[in-house]
């Protein structure tokens, strides 16, 4: 087993993820399995290859400084779970 | 306290919002003060599916002040995501840069009781502005606005040069008029344009490893930069004297208590988790490009400043006042060619009367109901002797009332022409000498401060428009005689 | 009326044979009867009605493209625009989408008339199409067994006549698989073809949408509407769009076509090798030269596919916080409560897995270890793929290891599930178009129903329409892709 339980829980907390109590072992098992499966990378010597990360080899586009985007308050927030006074409202932001 | 055997080492991280009109990763406006949530558009909020696309400008500026802090550019740049969740943090990540920021080693030059130091520029990279939340009146929510999301910041890491506040204000300052100078960020700190935190330590005099930092974040003003690194330096010093140990952590300065104070528990480490964003492509920036912005560079304070003592005869201070912002250097110039007058006269004029009328209406040099033209006009007719330097005063609050009026016409119509015809003030002032038999004897038997007498009695008979140099001149022949 | 090709369907359309809203109403009348597949997740038959009046109404005069009027679906993957999006999650079963798709906006600019959103694996992750908050989604050629994933619902649908063709997207096979499972055509354009801008993120630097239909003819037709530079897309090619249709025809002769050793090997069911093996002569008798090679890195693109996929979904799905929109816990308790409970209930198992694998290998200390040396294995696969297409024009493959297995044969291990892919992912990984084709029909075991047996076609960036005309050759000389499945005539 790659993984414990304790490492479990602390990436589900960075995650930000709720994972109930009877389902720990079952993802720590999981995850292990995951794990050892992409270990099987390490076969394979990749000295003084470079990274890719993007399959094409392009560059970034530049957009002009321009406004495009009008106001559509309401049309977003009228999906919005909880909003008042065109704010969204969440618990309490203890800095 | 041993102040003494201690030194303080600060870093500033500085924020600067570039004054782009559009976001850095969409079309949404920048525009401050905007009712909450009318400027995030769909790529702002994070909604499913959005991309990020980035803005022109914002590369151009960053890599403009690349240049001004002569510093390395990136031939290619990448972006990455820094992770964490926060709810003024729409899409769980921060766009911002890791490895290959935009602008690499550079340094900026400041000025501490006369002597120059240099401080060394780590790095600038482009990000993305978090919204912001408010806490107050939501029956104990928070309320999320997120206008401010997706402005694009540069953020400008210094090396751990810094040695005291002083300095570090010193640094602040120059950074902040500098961004001005390039015209990339209008560094509003009320507004938050301008954002500094601070990284603190101390270490015994002469030890060269640093010593634990603390970080204080969110200093909006000059004023609150040096009390806060002061605080804590103190803080620190006390801390560590007393046996207990600098912890590396985030404060917040209380400006109302004059204190730094730790923020939420840093034991919630957070990992960001960088890497580069698949969204994003490398910024490619080639020489062409950098060229281009070369180019349209701004002359930069610094050798604007030599320039004006050099070519206008100008002092240290004078130099530094009319080069403290492009905005007055360039007030500065227009009326000097324009009014063809003497440089002394018109620094003069813009350092005094200008500056305190627009200081008492608290305006800019650039909301100045005087233009240059119209000050220009007005010292031209001071350097050709038509006015004298106490109605041109009158004249000037006048055009402050009428800025669509001229030096010329309010002569006209007040009828405010200096009179240098000698032969009327030599009439006056056989009058008044006339007039005053016993004050030609007081100042002929030696009583010297009765000239003033004369010289006033003159001006009033004459409505303050006789040339002063003249009437003096006659006055002493006269008298004399 | 639904087994017509879209070509046959517009002439119909315009010769007044039957009208486009007689067409919906029929298809919609279909997905009625064959809800048990429960291909779809949302059918939207009053915006499908209007959008067919008004491509009636386009068709009658001069501007209506070949399109215009004919029924199709999209993966519940693509914003549309005041319909429900769900990506198959409940995190997303209140989301009204606000706008549109860039793909959404194109295929209802053509005029196209949109039936509903597609049943599919949450978020795209899952090769079966049994990770959807909607339930399982049943192959029609039997439906005890899995249609593929995650384009599940979209693949079915098309199968079964119940819609035209389909919009699917694809990471690691989830066009190409389920087209496969259910006897279709399915395209995975090269990365960059097709905007992603509208289209959920599942792994942004591997997703792809593209169309899935009966026929490489319509699959053309319906890549040739989908495809473009879109300057919302950062990672958009500005590449030009040839004509996907002009090409279809070109003869075959001197074509080279390589076969990797690695993938004819162990692990292959014996019906797909025969198959496959069957579709080699037929290509040969088009003129085609088989040639044997040899693609080594192909091994290692599990792992590293499973390494970028989870690094990158467990960033993009942060976003889903129950702040602004999507599913929200009752009654937070406090910031955190809000994120950890909306997040473990909003999503499903094979969800959590990755964003939890994908969380742990960005962590500090583990970059290197596991998304650098992913990257870096990414390089070498996609070389290798380079290599090999400098000696031939095309791959050929399998597209799946077996037939489509049963109803929760794979769910226990997700390892297993993982292995599915085997053919498909390196191709992700490479960005490179890839279309797979039906080229069989035949059991996989003594006494299994016969079912659909893919065979996969890769070539170079960017040759799609070489793709699509290598496939039409082969459709033009065979029939596989005009079966039926049973009961669905």
């Amino acid at each position: 087993m790659l993984l414990i339980t304790e490492d479990v829980k602390k990436i589900a907390y960075l995650a930000r993820l709720g994972i109930e109590n009877h389902d720990i072992d079952s993802y720590t098992k999981d995850l292990s399995g995951m794990l050892d499966l992409m270990t099987q990378m390490n076969e394979q010597d990749t000295q003084g290859v470079q990274p890719m990360a993007h399959p094409l080899d392009q560059i970034q586009r530049l957009r002009p400084d321009v406004v495009t985007e009008p106001d559509q308050r309401e049309h977003f927030q009228a999906i919005a779970p909880q909003v008042e006074v065109g704010l969204y409202l969440v618990p309490k932001v203890i800095e | 306290m041993h102040a003494n055997q201690w030194e303080a080492v600060i870093g500033l991280e500085i924020h600067t919002q570039l004054a782009t009109k559009s976001k850095i990763f969409s079309g949404a406006p920048t525009a401050y003060g905007a009712e909450p949530n009318t400027q995030a558009c769909a790529v702002d909020l994070g909604l499913p599916g959005v991309l990020p696309v980035l803005n022109e400008d914002a590369v151009h500026k960053a890599v403009m002040f690349g240049m001004a802090i002569e510093a390395e550019i990136a031939h290619y740049s990448v972006f990455a995501r820094k992770n964490y969740f926060y709810p003024d943090l729409p899409k769980g990540y921060q766009i911002s840069q890791m490895d290959l920021p935009i602008v690499g080693i550079g340094h900026l030059d400041i000025d501490v009781d006369g002597e120059t130091k240099r401080i060394g520029i780590t790095r600038a990279h482009l990000e993305e502005d978090a919204g912001k939340s408010l806490h107050e009146n939501f029956h104990g929510l928070s309320g999320i606005d997120l206008n401010r999301a997706g402005t694009p910041l540069l953020e400008i890491v210094s090396e751990p040069d810094m040695r005291s506040a002083k300095e570090a204000v010193a640094y602040m300052r120059k950074l902040h008029e500098l961004v001005r100078y390039l015209g990339i960020c209008d560094g509003n700190m009320q507004e938050g344009s301008f954002r500094c935190d601070a990284n603190v330590s101390v270490r015994p005099k002469g030890q060269q490893a640093f010593g634990t930092r603390a970080e204080i974040k969110n200093i909006n003003s000059f004023k609150f930069v040096e009390k806060a690194i002061n605080h804590e330096i103190e803080r620190q010093i006390e801390l560590i004297e007393s046996g207990g140990n600098v912890v590396q952590e985030t404060r917040l300065y209380d400006s109302v208590k004059d204190e730094t104070r730790s923020m939420r528990s840093k034991e919630e480490a957070n990992d960001y988790r960088y890497f580069p964003d698949p969204d994003l492509l490398p910024v490619k920036i080639d020489d062409a490009f950098k060229a281009q912005i070369k180019a349209a560079l701004p002359e930069l304070p610094d050798a604007k400043k030599q320039r004006f003592k050099t070519d206008y005869q100008l002092d240290n201070e004078n130099a530094a006042i009319l080069t403290s912002s492009r905005a007055l250097a360039d007030y500065f110039e227009t009326v000097v060619k324009t009014s063809g007058g003497e440089t002394k006269l018109c620094a003069n004029w813009i350092t005094g009367d200008l500056s305190a009328a627009l200081n008492k209406a608290g305006l800019d040099i650039t909301e100045s109901p005087v233009s240059s033209a119209q000050l220009a006009g007005l010292l031209a007719r001071i350097s050709d002797s038509t006015i004298s330097g106490k109605i041109a005063k009158q004249i000037f609050e006048a055009l402050w009332q009428h800025p669509d009026s001229s030096a010329d016409n309010i002569i006209e119509a007040k009828g405010l022409k200096q009179i240098t015809d000698t032969g009327a003030i030599e009439a006056i002032i056989d009058k008044i000498i006339a007039d005053n038999p016993g004050q030609v004897e007081q100042y002929r038997s030696g009583k010297d401060k009765v000239f003033g007498f004369f010289v006033g009695q003159v001006m009033k008979e004459m409505q303050g428009k006789a040339n002063p140099a003249e009437v003096n001149k006659m006055l002493i022949t006269k008298l004399k005689a | 009326m639904h087994n017509k090709t879209i070509k046959e369907m517009a002439h119909g359309l315009r010769s007044g044979e039957f009208s486009s809203v007689e067409l919906t109403q029929h298809f919609l009348a279909r997905i009625k009867q064959y809800q048990h597949l429960n291909a779809y997740i949302t059918v939207t038959e009053d915006l499908a009605l209007q959008a067919a009046e008004a491509a009636d109404k386009r068709i009658a005069g001069t501007d209506a493209s070949v399109l215009t009027g004919i029924p199709i679906a999209q993966k519940d993957i693509f914003c549309t625009l005041g319909v429900k999006t769900s990506c198959g999650s409940k995190m997303l079963d209140n989301f009204i989408a606000p706008y549109n798709a860039t793909v959404v906006e194109k295929l209802n600019q053509a005029g196209a008339v949109m039936l509903g959103k597609l049943n599919m694996d949450e978020f795209a992750m899952g090769s079966s199409n049994e990770n959807s908050y909607y339930g399982v989604v049943k192959n029609p050629w039997n439906t005890n067994a899995v249609p593929g994933g995650s384009s599940g619902g979209s693949a079915a649908a098309v199968a079964a006549g119940l819609a035209v063709c389909a919009t699917g997207t694809d990471t690691g096979g989830s066009i190409r698989q389920p087209a496969a499972f259910c006897g279709i055509t399915g395209l995975k354009p090269t990365y960059g073809r097709v905007s992603r801008y509208g289209m959920v993120a599942y792994a942004s630097s591997l997703d792809q949408g593209g169309p899935m239909a009966r026929s490489a003819e319509d699959t053309a037709i319906l890549l040739q509407a989908m495809a473009g530079f879109d300057e919302k897309d950062s990672t958009s090619v500005d590449h030009p769009v040839p004509d996907y249709i002009a090409e279809l025809n070109t003869p075959l002769t001197g074509l080279k076509i390589g076969l990797p050793t690695e993938f004819f090997g162990e692990g292959l069911s014996h019906n797909i090798a025969v198959d496959l093996d069957n579709a080699m002569n037929e290509y040969r008798r088009l003129g085609a030269e088989i040639i044997d090679i040899s693609m080594p890195t192909l091994k290692l693109a599990i792992p590293a596919y499973y390494v970028i996929a989870s690094a990158e979904c467990s960033s993009n799905l942060s976003r889903f916080d129950g702040v602004r929109y999507g599913y929200r816990c009752e009654n937070p308790a406090d910031l955190t409560d809000l994120y950890t409970r909306s997040r473990g209930e909003g999503f499903g198992k094979e969800v959590k897995r990755r964003i939890l694998m994908g969380t742990y290998t960005l962590s500090a200390g583990y970059y290197d270890a596991y998304y650098l040396k992913a990257q870096k294995i990414r390089r070498l696969i996609s070389d290798d793929f380079k290599n090999a297409l400098s000696k031939v024009d095309v791959i050929m493959s399998p597209v799946t290891p077996t037939n489509a297995f049963g109803i929760d044969e794979k769910t226990v291990d997700p390892i297993q599930m993982y292995l599915e892919d085997i053919y498909t992912i390196a191709i992700n990984l490479a960005g490179l178009p890839a279309i797979s084709i039906p080229a069989g029909l035949s059991a996989d075991k003594e006494g299994a129903p016969a079912m659909p047996v893919g065979l996969q076609i890769i070539g170079n960036y960017f040759t799609e329409a070489r793709l699509l005309n290598i496939a039409h050759g082969y459709q033009q000389v065979s029939n596989w892709h005009q079966r039926i499945p049973n009961g669905f005539e």
